[in-house]
């Protein structure tokens, strides 16, 4: 039996805590009184993954079982979400492999022949084949790659079907091949309560016309938060143009949820509470955070993205999308949720090597801001940790740093657009369509391995709420430059930055620190 | 006997000085460099007399400014090129505004002038070449012959002296008065905005192209000015190292201004097209600028203009060229490579030959030349502040460092007043 989430209360007894801070990490002593949320410990992983997929496969939610809807001469497509899920990426075999596998498997003893699986990157990155073969494993790969095995392509006027309008007016586009199938079956990671359900194959296999309608600053700001699905705006997009797909063609979706078992052995107190750390992991985090703060920047990074994380597989869900996800949903709280009574004046995040979008790549400032004041900021049910006004206080070293090939525009981004001004709604209102339509980042988009030209700037809404919440954003260690190219201040420790954070929420703030990764969902009461 | 700064036949010197430049360090102390490896000193000399043949006279330059080409050649960057057209030793010193101390017709003792530097046809004497006769000086075929010894300019020429020193010599052809209303400091940067003027209607710009100008130091900034002034070009954006450069950029008219390190990708998003990007070398694009203006004068600004450019675009060398550039772009894009040297338009001397007539390329200046379009420019345009460092040349080896480092002090234009102490 796991144990649910914990706060803790710092009091003189607490050991120094572990914050992650980019490829880093370090021992924070924080100060007495001090909240700390952990997540529930790791739930049991189910033994016989296999046996669990072809379970929910024969025995699906209000869908007919799977080999039901299969018959020769159909068209099959199966979608798969892409690199960004799960973080860090997950020991092989991926457990998409291991659906696709299984789906695979009925198909073929149905008779169906015409099958293509398709990567639902949206408008990232395409992903090498070397990604897409880690993900569907080699035997898949080797059978369909690369003509019937592919990334998705958001920009291709030939190969995107627009299905229809929402009574909001939004624009329902996606993958032709898709939307011209008997059925689609989604193979889903469920990391975060807002990833799958109506989302995985509207946004996945969406275009720009169509993600335009919910990823944007109106949206995000209304979205409170994107993790908690019934309180955000843009579930509720995503669910009514679900609506849309629904009447154009038949999906039936497989979600599957992972426990927080993140990272390996060797850096296992990474995983762990700090007062309950043995001699072993005292000895290993010295030895790690040395070896850590001596290895050359390149290598280390490389070190950190090699480090695949050894997950258990805690749920598999299959059947009609709409029935599927609240069962996916209750699994993910399950992991993750702890309850939180009431806000603190200043909330604490640190931000590890990794997010959605750097994947073998680098975590540019950008993608830092979206990490901090997007992902874990909305890491939260009902309520932020911190109440409106109060100060934000997130560690990462912050480099000005791009990956040329995998995020051009953002570079532009950051060079053209932040000097101008950090206003994501004038962000939104003078430069967006510019760069969405720009031929360049179209064309590296679509041959390259590039995220989209529109993408820096879904990042930069992925913060607006939290910029619109908070009174004052402090980065600990960050560049000083580039946090303030950004419109952050940087602190170069805890005690600087709380005494910077005096001026918005006086000398004897109360704190609140979420310590994450593992992800922590806090509910806050 | 008066003070001169003159420079002389060293080669050993010369190469020193080129040599040091040619590194990363002595790159970074380019002004050591100027006043302390070049072969330039100050010394007390004859004045310069009066040359044989009439319309000649003497001048008491009042403000003499450092260009850059100054700079270049003391640091051993120009070109070994131009030691054929000049004759050594010789006073430094072509941007010139100066007080007349002879009469002559129209033009009384005591008018102040500014010195069209270039020693053609009708300041030597003689037959006049075709391009003489044509108006367009600047290209003239006999600077190294008639009555004054070889100089492609005053400044670089024994016989006239130049605006480094105490007094010197020139030609009628060679002065254009100046209003009263135009001060000393505005007056002595006609010379260079001339040049920016003759370098604009080089480059026949057409209506709404897209400009790039690389270098916001005085030639850039003055051919920005004229560009916005004389041509009906669409954005004009700029390649700007330093702050003020940005804001005199801005306040001259200039769309953008970009950082050195980013005006690939700027460009690119500004004028559209493609960024490739070579495993050797800088990036470059596909599509870019219309026209790009190089106006450093450093190999770097040429290469990054030459990157810039859209196939079939036009790139104008306007600062003097120094250092190997990689001309692929120019046979890959085919681009107009176009050079601008010094002003035109002074009054033609016969009839246009049939070859001067068929070069459309600075064709259309109006009566006066660019001197004249410069002149009034200078009164109108918003140009205080800069020329905001005059030195006496007793300390010249402050000046030729302030002149080198001019960007990263906040300097645009630096002068000597010769007549100071």
């Amino acid at each position: 039996m796991s144990r649910p989430g914990f706060v803790l209360e710092v009091d003189e007894r607490t050991p120094p805590l572990l914050v992650h801070q980019g490829e880093g990490f370090l021992l924070e002593r924080f100060p007495l009184g001090t909240r700390v949320v952990y997540p529930p410990d790791s739930l049991p992983p189910i033994a016989n993954v296999d046996a669990a997929i072809q379970r929910a496969l024969l025995h699906p939610v209000d869908s007919p079982p799977l080999p039901d809807l299969l018959r020769p001469g159909m068209r099959l497509t199966i979608v798969f979400d892409d690199l960004s899920l799960p973080l860090p990426q997950m020991r092989p075999p991926d457990i998409r492999q291991r659906v696709i596998e299984n789906v695979l498997e009925l198909a073929a003893e149905a008779g169906v022949d015409d099958v293509e699986l398709i990567a639902a990157n949206s408008l990232h990155r395409r992903m090498t084949p070397a990604e897409l073969k880690r993900i569907v494993g080699e035997r898949v790969f080797r059978a369909f790659f690369p003509k019937h095995l592919r990334n998705h392509d958001a920009e291709d006027p030939d190969g995107l079907v627009h299905l229809g309008t929402t009574p909001h007016g939004e624009d329902v586009e996606i993958n032709r091949r898709a939307a011209e199938s008997d059925l689609i079956v989604y193979a889903n990671i469920n990391l975060t309560a807002m990833s799958g359900g109506s989302k995985s194959v509207t946004v996945g296999l969406g275009s720009y016309k169509s993600l335009r309608h919910h990823h944007n600053v109106h949206t995000l700001r209304h979205s409170r938060s994107f993790n908690d699905p019934p309180n955000s705006a843009m579930h509720h997009s995503y669910d009514r143009m679900a609506e849309v797909l629904g009447e154009a063609v038949k999906v039936f979706t497989v979600e599957t949820t992972l426990n927080l078992d993140s990272f390996p052995n060797h850096v296992g107190f990474l995983n762990r509470r700090e007062w309950e750390w043995g001699i072993g992991d005292q000895l290993s985090y010295l030895a790690a955070k040395r070896a850590n703060d001596l290895t050359p920047p390149k290598l280390r990074r490389r070190v950190w993205q090699n480090n695949d994380a050894p997950y258990g597989v805690t749920g598999v869900n299959a059947g009609r999308p709409d029935s599927v996800h609240p069962l996916t949903l209750a699994n993910v709280h399950r992991q993750q949720l702890t309850e939180v009574q009431g806000q603190s004046d200043i909330g604490v995040w640190g931000l590890p090597f990794i997010c959605p979008y750097n994947v073998n790549s680098i975590m540019n400032p950008i993608l830092v801001m979206s990490l901090g004041l997007g992902y874990f900021f909305n890491l939260y049910r009902n309520q932020p940790i911190v109440r409106r006004g109060g100060v934000g206080i997130f560690y990462h070293p912050m480099p000005k740093e791009f990956h040329p090939v995998h995020h051009p525009s953002y570079i532009d981004f950051f060079e053209e657009v932040l000097p101008q001004t950090t206003d994501p709604a004038a962000i939104e209102a003078k430069y967006e369509q510019q760069y969405a339509q720009d031929p360049w980042y179209r064309h590296l988009y679509r041959t390259s391995y590039a995220y989209h030209g529109v993408h820096p700037f879904y990042m930069w809404y992925w913060g607006a709420h939290a910029m619109e919440h908070l009174g004052d954003v402090i980065f600990v260690g960050a560049d000083r430059k580039t946090a303030a190219v950004m419109g952050f201040r940087a602190a170069s420790s805890l005690a600087d930055a709380l005494e910077m954070a005096r001026d918005t929420v006086g000398s004897s703030p109360s704190i609140t620190y979420l310590h994450a990764p593992p992800v922590t969902l806090a509910d806050v009461r | 006997m008066m003070p001169a700064l003159e420079y002389r036949q060293s080669t050993p010197r010369f190469l020193a000085a080129r040599g040091a430049s040619s590194t990363k360090l002595g790159g970074r102390m380019s002004g050591v460099l100027a006043s302390n490896v070049a072969p330039l000193r100050l010394v007390h000399r004859a004045e310069p007399s009066l040359p044989s043949g009439g319309d000649w006279v003497r001048l008491r330059p009042l403000l003499s400014g450092i260009c850059g080409s100054d700079v270049s050649l003391l640091t051993g960057r120009s070109s070994p090129y131009f030691g054929a057209v000049v004759s050594m030793p010789f006073v430094p010193g072509h941007e010139v505004v100066a007080e007349t101390l002879d009469d002559l017709p129209g033009l009384p003792k005591g008018s102040r002038v500014v010195v069209d530097p270039v020693l053609s046809c009708a300041v030597r004497g003689g037959e006049p070449c075709r391009w003489c006769v044509a108006g367009q000086h600047s290209r003239c075929d006999r600077v190294t012959a008639g009555r004054v010894s070889a100089g492609l300019q005053t400044g670089y020429c024994t016989d006239t002296g130049g605006g480094w020193g105490r007094q010197m010599v020139a030609h009628a052809a060679q002065l254009h008065a100046v209003p009263d209303t135009l001060d000393d400091r505005r007056a002595v940067l006609v010379e260079p905005l001339s040049c920016a003027v003759h370098s604009v209607r080089r480059a026949q710009v057409p209506e709404g192209a897209a400009v790039l100008i690389v270098g916001a130091g005085t030639v850039g900034l003055l051919t920005l000015l004229a560009l916005r002034a004389l041509t009906k070009a669409g954005p004009i954006y700029v390649v700007a190292k330093h702050a003020h450069q940005h804001a005199r950029a801005r306040e001259l008219g200039a769309t953008e201004v970009f950082q050195p390190s980013r005006a690939a990708r700027a460009v690119r998003r500004a004028c559209g097209g493609t960024l490739e990007q070579p495993m050797i070398g800088g990036d470059f694009l596909l599509g870019g600028a219309d026209v790009a203006f190089e106006c450093t004068g450093a190999g770097a600004g040429l290469d990054m203009a030459l990157r810039l450019v859209r196939a079939g675009g036009t790139v104008l060398l306007s600062g003097m060229p120094s250092g190997g550039v990689d001309l692929t772009p120019v046979w890959f894009r085919e681009l107009n490579l176009v050079g601008s040297y010094a002003s035109s338009g002074r009054p033609a001397t016969e009839t246009t030959t049939a070859e001067a007539a068929a070069d459309e390329q600075g064709a259309g200046e109006p009566a006066g030349g660019t001197f004249a379009e410069a002149m009034a420019l200078a009164a109108e345009a918003p140009l205080d502040g800069y020329v905001d460092a005059v030195y006496p040349l007793s300390r010249w080896r402050e000046a030729l460092g302030h002149a080198a480092k001019a960007g990263q002090l906040g300097a645009v234009k630096v002068a000597f007043d010769p007549s100071r102490n």
